[in-house]
């Protein structure tokens, strides 16, 4: 071949440091080769390479091609396609940086064959994406960004711990299949839990992403959940209690998404929701549930990241994002509002949209396993999803009152990268074959059946008009400015006020002991004072007489002793 | 950052009337997704449906899950606000205290130095 074989992270590394080193237009084109080239060197390396380094004694393999990492491969140079299209107008080196070492941290660590790769590109993908959030220069940002690096740093050392305690346990770093018994395997199983979200870990993504920029949010939606995904799928593929853990994920955060204001945040909840349909799938463990759940995971990526594009360009041009402060853009932005509504479709799982086969694969998956309280739990949250992403989102944001903003459609860049998305979500969903083609387990599902398309359809559909019932009647909660408690409330203000706390008492504490301490120096310092002020009786002048006196009675007195002693 | 290119500006009377201005179009929207509900309700009666799961044989299983689901997560999420939600400042408040604090200790280790 005409291109070296490069480990997929490669490509992205060496157009950082070229990016690094230009600037103006050549920055894009070096931005828009970076994907493309990518792909090409992907496309080049053949399934079942591996690449081994022995290091010391320690088998490393940081580089294992197969079905499950290539599918996840593409889908990473998908996503940054279409995410760089949509940051072309970004002059931000930082963020520009950061999104190409995101991504490649982000394909190293999907391509890693072995735990200890594995963990260098973990961290690489926490380093690097904590930036996108600081690049929004704010206070706000700054501090949810420490927050959001202290989980995954956090994560990451969860997974290294595992790694020793699985390197000793089983004598191999080998990145595979794991049962869920001993240390090792159970720290593994948590580091990939905080980065998928898994319940009360999860606020570290409703916390950090809104507070990205308008571009950032939309790489971070792609990635790194996507690689715990990945790594649940490879290590504990059919893990009973994932069905659970996923099963809650799809429940909780649809209630919170109904009362959030700021619809960015709404997405991050409604991300949670959806990767419980992956982590359910995973947890079923059968090849049409994985099939479901890394489908599910490519969809994913490709209509969150529609909505957050959409949220993001309202953003960017109107300067708000809470769903009390807006309303009424369809009326300039129609573009956006279209592009956003193919989005929420695609979300909701109408048929002809992407969502709808993956979904079903998990639901289908689900029932012939005999999950049936897991299926009502997911049919309940395919309601709650259509309720919140698919009807709040762009409801509040382009329809219900007018707030008499009128801002334009964003730049072309930005519709240029909805509408490859929204184009994708559409292709999927009329030929599912284009993307089922590629998943990684053989298992032949046929997703277009009448009682289907028919089930799913009633189901939106009188979620909808419950919607619309509820309007009418004025029981829709309305959109208020405030904030929500969630766990992160027990770091952020009780952890922090026991501590406020705490350190009031080691204070006065502190306070107390000194002014004992300096009681007892100026009484000590009284005592000297006494002997030795002026007149006292240390400082006494003394006369010469007086000093001769005293000379002759220590002579006496050793003469005297002399005498005796002889 | 460029975040905020705002350029909100209040609208005029005169401005050109958009599609959901005229309340008939609203009026056409409601009345189209009520007959899109009938006609589905009524199509479970007509199509054959396979089904995996007994309870999928109750007519109309899905649009009432779909729409008993619906209103109780609203109103159960609504219920939520009433011990979840905060002032938007909430967190902030607690940042200023957080930096009122090192002043304080700040001042007290100015007091030790020169008593």
């Amino acid at each position: 071949m005409w291109l070296p074989e490069l480990p997929p992270f490669m490509p992205f590394m060496i157009i950082a440091l070229f990016v690094f080193f230009s600037r103006g237009p050549l920055v894009t084109v070096l931005m828009l080769a970076a994907p493309l080239w990518g792909a090409l060197n992907l496309w080049q390396l053949e399934q079942g390479l591996l690449w081994q380094v022995t290091l010391v004694d320690l088998q490393l393999m940081p580089l294992r091609v197969d079905k499950l990492s290539t599918f996840f491969g593409y889908l990473f140079h998908l996503a940054s396609f279409f995410c760089i299209v949509y940051a072309l107008h970004v002059r931000d080196k930082v963020q520009q940086l950061a999104c190409l070492l995101y991504t490649a941290a982000a394909l190293g660590a999907v391509f890693s064959g072995d735990l200890l790769s594995l963990f260098i590109f973990w961290e690489m993908m926490a380093l690097s994406s904590v930036f996108l959030i600081w690049a929004r220069r704010s206070a706000d940002s700054y501090a949810s960004g420490l927050r959001y690096l202290a989980y995954q740093v956090i994560s990451g050392l969860l997974l290294l711990l595992g790694t020793l305690f699985y390197w000793q346990e089983h004598g191999s770093l080998a990145f595979t299949y794991m049962s869920l018994q001993g240390t090792g395997a159970w720290l593994i199983f948590f580091a990939f839990g905080i980065k998928c979200a898994f319940p009360m870990l999860h606020t570290w993504l409703t916390d950090g992403y809104p507070n990205a920029t308008a571009s950032g949010t939309v790489f971070l939606s792609a990635f790194t959940t996507k690689v715990a995904v990945y790594g649940l799928a490879r290590g504990f593929p059919g893990s009973e209690i994932l069905i659970y853990i996923g099963a809650v994920m799809t429940c909780f955060p649809i209630f919170y998404a109904v009362i959030e204001n700021d619809l960015r945040q709404v997405l991050a909840y409604s991300l949670i929701n959806q990767l419980g349909f992956m982590v359910v799938g995973i947890g079923i463990g059968t090849e049409l549930a994985l099939n479901g759940a890394v489908a599910h995971a490519f969809n994913d990526v490709l209509f969150k990241g529609l909505l957050f594009m959409s949220m993001g360009a309202v953003l960017q041009m109107t300067g708000r994002i809470n769903g009390s402060e807006l309303g009424g853009l369809y009326k300039t932005m129609p573009k956006t509002t279209l592009l956003c509504l193919v989005g929420a479709a695609s979300i909701s799982a109408f048929p002809l949209f992407n969502g709808f086969v993956s979904k079903s694969m998990v639901m289908t998956a689900a029932l012939n396993q005999g999950h049936e309280w897991i299926w009502l739990a997911l049919l309940f949250a395919s309601a709650g999803v259509f309720h919140h992403a698919g009807i709040k989102i762009p409801y509040f944001a382009f329809f219900a009152h007018d707030s008499g903003i009128r801002s334009q459609d964003p730049p072309n860049n930005m519709l240029l990268a909805m509408v490859i998305a929204a184009t994708l979500c559409l292709a999927i969903g009329i030929y599912p074959n284009l993307l089922y083609q590629l998943l990684p387990f053989t298992s032949a599902y046929q997703p277009y059946d009448v009682s289907h398309v028919l089930a799913q359809t009633q189901l939106l559909c009188f979620a909808a008009l419950a919607f619309l019932w509820l309007n009418l009647k004025g029981l829709y909660p309305p959109e208020l400015p405030s904030v929500n408690l969630d766990v992160d409330w027990f770091y952020r203000r009780l952890l922090a006020n026991v501590w406020s706390k705490l350190s009031n008492i080691i204070w006065q504490t502190d306070q107390h002991i000194r002014q004992v301490f300096l009681a007892k120096l100026k009484q000590l310092l009284a005592l000297v004072a006494k002997y030795h002020r002026p007149s006292g009786i240390l400082a006494r002048a003394q006369t010469v007489g007086n000093m001769a006196l005293w000379i002759a009675i220590l002579l006496a007195c050793s003469l005297g002793l002399s005498f005796i002693g002889l | 950052m460029t975040q905020k290119k705002a350029m909100p500006s209040k609208v005029g009377a005169q401005e050109k009337k958009y599609l959901f201005d005229k309340p008939e179009n609203v009026r056409r929207v409601i009345g189209l997704l009520a007959g899109i509900c009938i006609l589905l309700f009524a199509l479970d009666f007509v199509l054959h449906r396979h089904s995996s799961h007994p309870w999928e044989h109750i007519p109309g299983f899905y649009a009432f899950y779909g729409f008993i689901g619906c209103v109780l997560l609203v109103i159960v999420a609504k219920w939520m606000r009433i011990f979840l939600k905060r002032p938007p400042d909430y967190y902030l408040k607690e940042k200023q205290g957080d930096e009122t604090n090192p002043e304080q200790t700040g001042k007290a280790g100015g007091k030790d130095v020169a008593p």
